[in-house]
């Protein structure tokens, strides 16, 4: 008999034993900035352990149940039998962008597109990034995303391996948003730990899109963890869109700063899936920054999808505006957990949050928990989460015009989502929302 | 057309119709009038198909149909259109969008293709214009920030799209200024014809001078108690409901 603490604290070992198995060989770095800090994260890791269900913040979310499959590491490159095609397959109709494939945490250059890239601007795996550009690495790898008290962080840092690193350069706008496709592929368990670097000098602009699939016929793990640094004036938006499988466990864990003057946006979709956690943390560190966060979740099935989300005011005249919908049908379960802290010198921000949920079912559940910390006392700050179900009445004027409850269903629910998908900019991937969203809810 | 007899039917076990009779045959306009409470929404909404109410008793046959059997979106198909008192507003639903799923729906059940895109277009202009609405609110989502006029005059336009064999129109003249009336009544009119039948629901007798009644009920504490031609809405206006109330005691 074991209880499950010992069950987790085992395989905490199992990652400790794979890291030593593996450090100085897969795991090498030939840039000291990474190959130092693993050694710092995995120790971290072994201390921290995985988070129980009694801490706050997994409250809802038994991630350790999500753990116990014999998950292998893949820290050798390959393709994993993604081809070409089957990337192509994923693509967003319409959309002109520059592409990067990333296969089970590994950026895959044969399979990725980034022909024609703004002078200076660079598209390439961690490993390259830590020789060619060691500099901006050095600056910027694991500064945003701290793995001193997030067991997932230190683990995803303890293991990095090939990774994406995106470098766009000051003054350069990009003429095409940068389409990332970040895929798992095996016919066994994996654990994959995917992690993201984006720079973004001062006076840039720039999109990027992060898709999230699966080829996976096994169960799989993926730990992955995006850092994006947004300099001086910058703008960048950053969206993701998961559609993954009900075998596949999500984890993502995204980091931005902020510099003076900046604007981010971060969009999360959320629309297949097993069990699903983002963590969005958005820190404005400097005067007069703009933060957007939105997000949209289709819950379907056994789905379990959690949203944290942290807005970090420290500097004064900010702004941040966070919106997050949840549609939840059969018996899917949605958390969000948004958390706005207004630090004592950030006055005069201006911080909103809403998050609406609609359930479908009885079965399907909703934990909303918005949290406010304000220390500054000159500030505009405004919370608000609601729950309901589809309106009745709405229900029947469309069904007495001959609308099927199915059809009326649709659109009642493609007009909630309506405010969220509306802020996302790139009309082709605008329209790919709302036809997803249709054919899901048609499904 | 439609042949209701001895209809009973409950709200949350209060009867509300206590054996309603009514036949309307088609081309016919028949006015219901009575005071409030008397359960003129609810005929409307049974009718429609609205599901808070019960039928404890009676039958409604609806063109060989037994209505209370089919679905409120079944109920639209084959021809029944409820002008609603209160339309509900729709925000991030589209008229357009919305509107076109409704005629092709009806499309399909006829098992005819599709609308075009064009052809859809000009049929919304077409139609808005009957009521004089802005050809602009395709781009704008149902009802939201419509005012009470406006509501109204969408509630007419959608008839005049869908091109019911029965149509409702429940208190369609409350909150109507003047000119509203008159517009709303005009856009009726136009869609007046040998085929389509119409029960107006009103409280009052003004909106039955702009459309003239074939029949006017009167509906008293659930049962249709007087019949009569459109002379009868004059003699309601000037007399109020007591008179009735008093004969049929009396009787």
């Amino acid at each position: 008999m074991s209880t499950p603490s010992d069950e987790s604290h085992l395989l905490e070992n199992r990652f400790r034993d794979l890291f030593n198995a593996n450090v100085g060989k897969t795991l090498n770095g030939h840039n000291a900035a990474i190959r130092d800090v693993r050694h710092e994260a995995i120790e971290r890791f072994v201390t921290l352990g995985f988070p129980q269900r009694r801490a706050e913040r997994w409250k809802y979310t038994n991630i350790t149940q999500a753990l116990t499959h014999h998950f292998a590491l893949r820290l050798e490159n390959d393709a994993a039998g993604v081809t070409r095609t089957r990337v192509d397959s994923l693509a967003i109709p319409g959309l002109d962008a520059f592409r990067a494939v990333l296969v089970n945490g590994h950026f895959q250059p044969a399979l990725s597109d980034v022909a024609g890239l703004p002078a200076g601007m660079v598209v390439s795996s961690l490993d390259s990034a830590g020789q060619v550009h060691a500099d901006i690495l050095n600056a910027h790898f694991a500064r945003y995303a701290s793995h001193s008290d997030e067991p997932f962080i230190a683990l995803n840092t303890a293991f990095v391996v090939g990774g994406l690193f995106v470098h766009i350069p000051r003054g350069v706008v990009m003429p095409r948003p940068l389409h990332i496709l970040n895929l798992v592929s095996a016919d066994a368990d994996v654990f994959i730990q995917p992690r993201l670097l984006i720079v973004a000098g001062d006076h840039a602009s720039g999109a990027i899109i992060e898709t999230q699939h699966s080829f996976a016929t096994a169960h799989t793990f993926t730990n992955s963890v995006v850092e994006v640094a947004v300099g001086r004036e910058t703008q960048l938006t950053y969206h993701t869109i998961q559609q993954m499988r009900a075998d596949d466990t999500l984890l993502t864990t995204l980091h931005a700063y902020q510099e003076a003057g900046s604007t981010f946006s971060a969009t999360t979709a959320t629309f297949e899936g097993g069990i699903v956690r983002n963590n969005v943390n958005v820190l404005p560190d400097a005067e007069g920054c703009a933060s957007h966060l939105y997000g949209l979740v289709l819950g379907r099935d056994a789905m379990h999808v959690d949203n944290h989300t942290l807005v970090d005011h420290a500097k004064p005249n900010g702004y941040s505006n966070e919106l997050y919908k949840h549609i939840l049908d059969d018996q899917a379960t949605g958390v969000f957990n948004g958390k706005v802290l207004v630090r004592i010198d950030a006055q005069k921000t201006n911080a909103y949050q809403s998050n609406k949920s609609v359930t479908l079912t009885d079965r399907a559940r909703m934990f909303s928990k918005p949290e406010l910390e304000i220390y500054a006392d000159d500030v505009k700050c405004s919370h608000g989460a609601t729950t309901g179900q589809l309106d009745h009445e709405a229900m029947f004027y469309l069904r007495s015009r001959g609308l099927s409850e199915r059809q009326a269903r649709v659109l009642m629910l493609t007009a909630f989502a309506r405010d969220v998908i509306d802020t996302v900019k790139i009309e082709p991937l605008r329209v790919y929302l709302d036809t997803e969203m249709e054919r899901l809810l048609h499904a | 057309m439609l042949q209701i007899n001895n209809l009973h039917v409950s709200i949350e076990d209060k009867p509300i119709l206590k054996g309603l009779t009514l036949s309307v045959n088609p081309g016919e306009v028949h006015a219901i009038m009575g005071p409030n409470g008397s359960g003129k929404s609810t005929l409307a909404s049974v009718l429609a198909g609205r599901d808070l109410y019960e039928v404890t008793e009676g039958s409604i046959d609806y063109l060989g149909h037994d209505l209370h059997a089919l679905e409120p979106e079944e109920r639209a198909l084959e021809g029944i259109f409820l002008a609603f008192q209160y339309p509900v507003e729709l925000p991030g639903v589209s008229m357009s969008n919305f509107l076109r799923q409704a005629v092709n729906a009806q499309r399909a059940h006829r098992g005819e293709e599709g609308i075009s895109a064009a052809d859809f277009l000009n049929m919304m202009k077409e139609r808005a214009a009957m009521v004089h609405m802005d050809a602009d609110l395709r781009r704008r989502a149902v009802n939201e920030g419509f005012s009470g006029g406006e509501k109204k005059r969408n509630e007419i336009f959608q008839m005049a799209m869908l091109q019911p064999k029965l149509a409702i129109l429940d208190e369609t003249d409350s909150g109507l200024d003047i000119d509203a009336l008159r517009i709303v009544s005009e856009g009726v009119n136009q869609l007046r014809s040998p085929e389509r039948s119409f029960l107006v629901i009103t409280h009052y007798q003004r909106l039955l001078n702009y459309i003239v009644p074939d029949v006017v009920h009167v509906l008293l504490d659930g049962r249709i108690v007087k019949t009569g031609g459109k002379v009868l809405a004059l003699e309601l206006e000037e007399k109020g409901y007591d008179w009735i109330k008093e004969e049929t005691a009396v009787a």
